[in-house]
């Protein structure tokens, strides 16, 4: 379900539960469009070591199948606390285009 | 039924036991109180299978408690003064995720100047929670009440957070005989709660998430509709409660001598039992003089209080808080309540008590001569220590 269509199954006061709860997963709310420095990982320069993980305060870093770290580019904020972190300095803030 | 002799803290730990609540969660330093530390007893000796969670703060005790409240566990908190105000962001997130945590709270002024005695300020401040609030006369009140929080808060039509005040030292460390109902008693009166709108592990849900402007308000407004629902379910509750215990305290305004009476005098708390004993008195002599107790401040008891002002023409507020650059809370509340009326009484403003100073016989006298004379300005600070004639 996208955001666009939960918002239409609730119009009015009735329609909604009684306590805020929502039963679709936050995943369908993308929060990035207002980044603007994406981190960009260079994988010769990573070691795996998931440090960018987990400092990540918006669980936007997941892992492709040979464990590197790969940035969910849909919830990102770009704060760059990952590339902060990193400590073989693999990743780098570059300016989102215009 | 067994009467012991207890404070206003343990009315409600034993409250809290009786209830068989599930989840405590407390912050253990000032300005914490006896109520928990009881509890905790009741905990370590088995008396009250319940998880008590020890926190880092006030603010992380209340979220505890709505955490747990979330799931479907029966929660209980109590702070009061500084610790009640550190957990004022997350008295909002109590009502707004509609959990119904109950908290016992011993009223304190707050700092600085530091004080631990008796003002409402502290509870007052937190007006605008969502939170149904109850100011308590004496420890079987607070007990009773205390019982009567749970259902209240646990109803399908209501499904608040409930606060339970009790005065600081006057209540909370006053020692008065307490009739403890039985657990069979309160067992009739407080069934489980309905976990059928609880989260449910297993369905994975959000609580509490974004909601934008199209929809933020639909949610606000049934809040507002759950309180109106409780005055309803609360004297339905307490009619309840004096079935099977015997005891009620008198709905969200009780009064006290209001037959005929064309002057009455608003109390809140501990007070209002200083000013019964004038009442009697004024009346011996003559004055046609009542009470009136703002037993809940939340929701207000609008009809209650416009049904008392359509038949006398003074009404006294005693505020044992300020508002600063207004008036006293119960004041504005009470005029407010009153301005579309038809018939408005002269009404006038008594702050007094304030950081525990005893408000005695004296104090209410002096109230009552000025408000018969209906004299004097719109606000009146009584007692006040000042080298003026008039304060």
């Amino acid at each position: 379900m996208t955001t666009h269509e939960v918002h239409h199954a609730y119009e009015v006061e009735e329609d909604l539960p009684e306590a805020p709860i929502a039963d679709e997963s936050s995943d369908t709310i993308h929060t990035a469009s207002w980044r603007t420095f994406r981190p960009v990982i260079l994988l010769e320069k990573c070691t795996k070591c998931n440090v960018c993980w987990k400092f990540c305060p918006d669980d936007a870093i997941e892992f492709d199948g040979e464990g590197y770290p790969v940035i969910r580019l849909d919830y990102c904020k770009g704060c760059a606390i990952c590339a902060e972190e990193c400590k073989p300095k693999a990743i780098t803030m570059v300016k989102e285009e215009e | 039924m067994v009467e012991l002799v207890i404070s206003g803290n343990y009315a409600q730990s034993y409250a809290a036991k009786l209830a068989r609540v599930q989840v405590v969660s407390a912050y253990p330093i000032t300005p914490q109180t006896s109520i928990v530390e009881k509890i905790a007893e009741f905990v370590a000796s088995g008396e009250l299978p319940a998880q008590y969670i020890k926190v880092e703060s006030e603010h992380s005790a209340m979220q505890a408690c709505i955490s747990a409240s979330a799931l479907g566990a029966r929660t209980y908190t109590a702070t009061s003064s500084q610790g009640l105000l550190l957990m004022h962001e997350l008295l909002h997130w109590a009502s707004g995720a509609r959990t119904p945590v109950v908290m016992g709270v011993v009223n304190r002024a707050v700092a600085p100047p530091w004080s631990i005695w008796t003002d409402h300020g502290d509870t007052i401040s937190q007006r605008d929670t969502g939170w149904i609030t109850f100011y308590g006369e004496s420890n079987q009140e607070v007990l009773d009440t205390t019982l009567m929080a749970f259902r209240l808060a646990e109803h399908p039509d209501v499904r608040l957070p409930v606060m339970v005040t009790e005065d600081a030292f006057y209540l909370s460390h006053t020692v008065e005989p307490v009739d403890i109902p039985t657990q069979a008693q309160v067992d009739e009166f407080l069934p489980p709660r309905d976990l059928q709108f609880t989260l449910q592990p297993g369905t994975p849900t959000r609580l509490g998430s974004f909601v934008g402007p199209d929809l933020y308000m639909e949610f606000r407004h049934k809040i507002a509709r759950a309180m109106e629902r409780s005055r309803r379910v609360f004297l339905e509750i307490e009619e309840d409660y004096r079935r099977i215990t015997g005891r009620s305290h008198g709905g969200l305004l009780p009064t006290y001598r209001t037959e005929g009476a064309d002057t009455v005098l608003i109390t809140m708390g501990t007070a209002t039992t200083t000013a019964k004993g004038v009442v009697e008195e004024l009346r011996e002599r003559g004055k046609k003089v009542g009470l009136a107790k703002l037993r809940a401040f939340r929701p207000f008891p609008v009809e209650e209080l416009r049904e008392l002002a359509s038949t006398v023409d003074r009404i006294g507020i005693l505020d044992r808080s300020f508002t600063f650059g207004a008036a006293g809370s119960a004041y504005t509340e009470v005029a407010g309540a009153l301005y579309p009326t038809p018939h408005r009484p002269l009404l006038r403003d008594f702050v007094a008590g304030l950081g525990g100073r005893d408000i005695t016989p004296l104090t209410i006298h002096e109230i009552f001569t000025e408000l018969l004379a209906g004299k004097g300005g719109e606000v009146t600070w009584t007692g006040l220590k000042t080298r003026k004639e008039v304060a």
